[in-house]
């Protein structure tokens, strides 16, 4: 093993401030989009006649600017971080670095544009067509060498177990992103593509990736993020390094296999559906020891969560995170899934999965991380706290609208008169969701004004303290003359 | 010669084969993590690699050392 240890004077904090802050603008975007999308549904008349922000538009839009903007940005800037902190040696590759970041956010830019234009594969969370599926393959290699080689590199005999769900994620990432799209341009100078694909496989193929889209970029990369700012913030180590191993390998074995859930009564094979519930409900298991592993972090500290906000944050994602790995399990049985599944009640659980979770863990990271970056304190702790409050209520007026939006459509879809017909039409359920489509967008609105408040307390946190080293550096310059 | 290896391309076989093989690695692993007293203090030790950076000194409480002991 090579071995190049560095201080931190020589981590290569440049990249992941570029990626830090990127991640921040992608989630202001992304998260308006989600606002505009969620009133679009509410009050139809916000389309305007313009077809570029239609909701058929204007979804692919939101979906890919926070999960590939905002959370992609995020994780690039955590884990080259985290694998620079905890294998005390630097980055690997500059040049190459720099590569993924610009590469990374043409991505994201060339995605939205396109499909504000109307290009788009229609897979869900994959609609980039082949030309930036081709950019995002060679990006993805890069961020791979460039941590392989890092971790190669590293001081420290034993590699941390948050590198394991980092590393576990690229490479689960890259299996799905090339077999999902694998498809044939119909020339070499158009966007359209056919995929590879057709009928029950290109639907099981589809959801083989969504779900482990979920599991693996939104999930296990996440939880990569944990372990490490978890206990960084807590001051404490994690609670059980044997739990984190068994939490990250028993991830591994099950989640590849519970994506059919999502094809529950349709043209797929009876046993295959079940299999993938099997799977789903024995998740729970390493999702919840992963949960009571990060809360049981804060044992004999608790008061910490009386005084810090960003604890909050971080034992208030990892609270979603069971709640969410709950509801999913629960959701995948058959039973449940024929009432939830074609309702928003699934939207409510990928939301509740998303806010809770993902942005509410990343949102405490960044708090953690970017002070230490530009070696300064916070611009405002009440500020965090401010941005926590509008988060937790805007998550919560979101779910439980939705709670009521899906079952209540649920119900109306399958229930019958004493013929034997639908009791209800489609108008009908439409009407009766307006109400809770309000509500859902009055909480999409609080957790944009949390985040517009992030944004604002780091911008001021970043200037500071660009002032106060253009400052430090004048006063060098003038003692040195 | 290689006649018999045709048994595990058929997918009644090989599917049963990879279970197989899964379900004992991953209760190999379980069985690795959590028997041994020394190898079981050896991982959990590993929990203070974030508090190793140059920077900053490990917390002072309950912390073990990396050879294992208290």
């Amino acid at each position: 093993m090579e071995q190049a240890t560095a201080s931190p004077q020589h981590y290569n904090y440049d990249i992941v401030k570029k990626f830090a802050i990127m991640a921040l603008v992608w989630g202001m975007l992304g998260m308006s989009a989600g606002l505009w999308a969620a009133l679009e549904l509410a009050f139809p008349i916000l389309n305007f006649d313009i077809a570029e922000i239609t909701f058929g538009r204007i979804r692919p839009v939101h979906t890919t600017l926070v999960i590939f903007g905002f959370g992609g940005s995020a994780l690039f800037a955590t884990s080259y971080y985290v694998v620079q902190r905890t294998c005390q040696t630097r980055l690997w590759g500059d040049a190459i670095a720099n590569f993924t970041f610009w590469g990374w956010q043409a991505v994201i830019l060339l995605g939205a544009v396109s499909y504000m234009l109307g290009y788009s594969q229609g897979r869900e969370y994959a609609e980039f067509e082949w030309p930036i599926d081709l950019l995002i393959t060679v990006v993805w290699v890069a961020y791979l060498l460039i941590y392989v080689q890092t971790l190669r590199r590293r001081s420290q005999p034993h590699i941390y177990v948050a590198n394991w769900f980092y590393i576990g994620f690229i490479l689960a990432t890259a299996i799905l992103h090339v077999f999902n799209n694998l498809a044939v341009p119909v020339s070499m100078f158009t966007l359209k593509s056919y995929s590879a694909f057709s009928g029950v496989q290109d639907a099981m193929t589809q959801w083989w990736y969504g779900h482990n889209a979920v599991g693996f970029f939104l999930t296990a990369a996440f939880l990569g993020m944990m372990y490490y700012f978890v206990p960084k913030q807590a001051g404490r180590p994690v609670y059980s390094y044997r739990l984190s191993i068994i939490h990250f390998w028993a991830l591994i074995f099950m989640y590849m296999w519970a994506g059919a859930h999502h094809l529950h009564w349709t043209a797929l094979p009876d046993w295959t559906s079940t299999l993938a519930a099997t799977f789903s409900i024995m998740l729970l298991m390493p999702s919840w020891g992963g949960m009571i592993n990060g809360i049981m972090t804060l044992s004999g500290a608790w008061d910490k969560l009386r005084s810090d906000p960003i604890m909050l944050f971080l034992i208030t994602a990892l609270s979603f995170y069971g709640m969410s790995t709950f509801e999913g399990p629960l959701m995948s049985l058959k039973s449940v899934n024929a009432l939830s599944h074609y309702t928003d009640w699934t939207v409510g659980h990928v939301h509740s999965g998303a806010l809770g979770w993902v942005a509410l863990i990343s949102f405490g990271s960044m708090y953690h991380l970017i002070p230490k970056l530009y070696d300064t304190r916070i611009h405002s702790t009440r500020l965090i706290y401010v941005h926590f409050w509008l988060a937790t209520i805007g998550i919560v007026l979101y779910i439980t609208a939705m709670w009521v939006a899906g079952i209540g459509q649920g119900l109306f879809l399958r229930a019958f008169d004493e013929y034997g017909n639908l009791q209800y039409s489609f108008i009908e359920t439409v009407v009766f969701l307006h109400q809770p489509y309000v509500w859902r967008a009055i909480g999409g609105g609080f957790f944009l004004a949390g985040v517009l408040v992030m944004g604002y307390n780091i911008a001021r946190t970043v200037l500071a303290a660009r002032r106060e080293a253009a400052g430090s550096q004048a006063a060098v310059a003038a003692s040195a003359a | 010669m290689f006649e018999w290896l045709e048994w595990f391309t058929r997918m009644e076989n090989s599917k049963v084969i990879a279970l197989l093989i899964f379900f004992v690695l991953f209760c190999s692993i379980v069985l690795y993590v959590y028997s041994g007293r020394s190898r079981g203090e050896r991982l959990e030790s590993y929990k203070y690699i974030p508090f190793e950076e140059d920077d900053e000194t490990p917390p002072a409480d309950d912390k073990v050392k990396r050879d294992g002991t208290h």
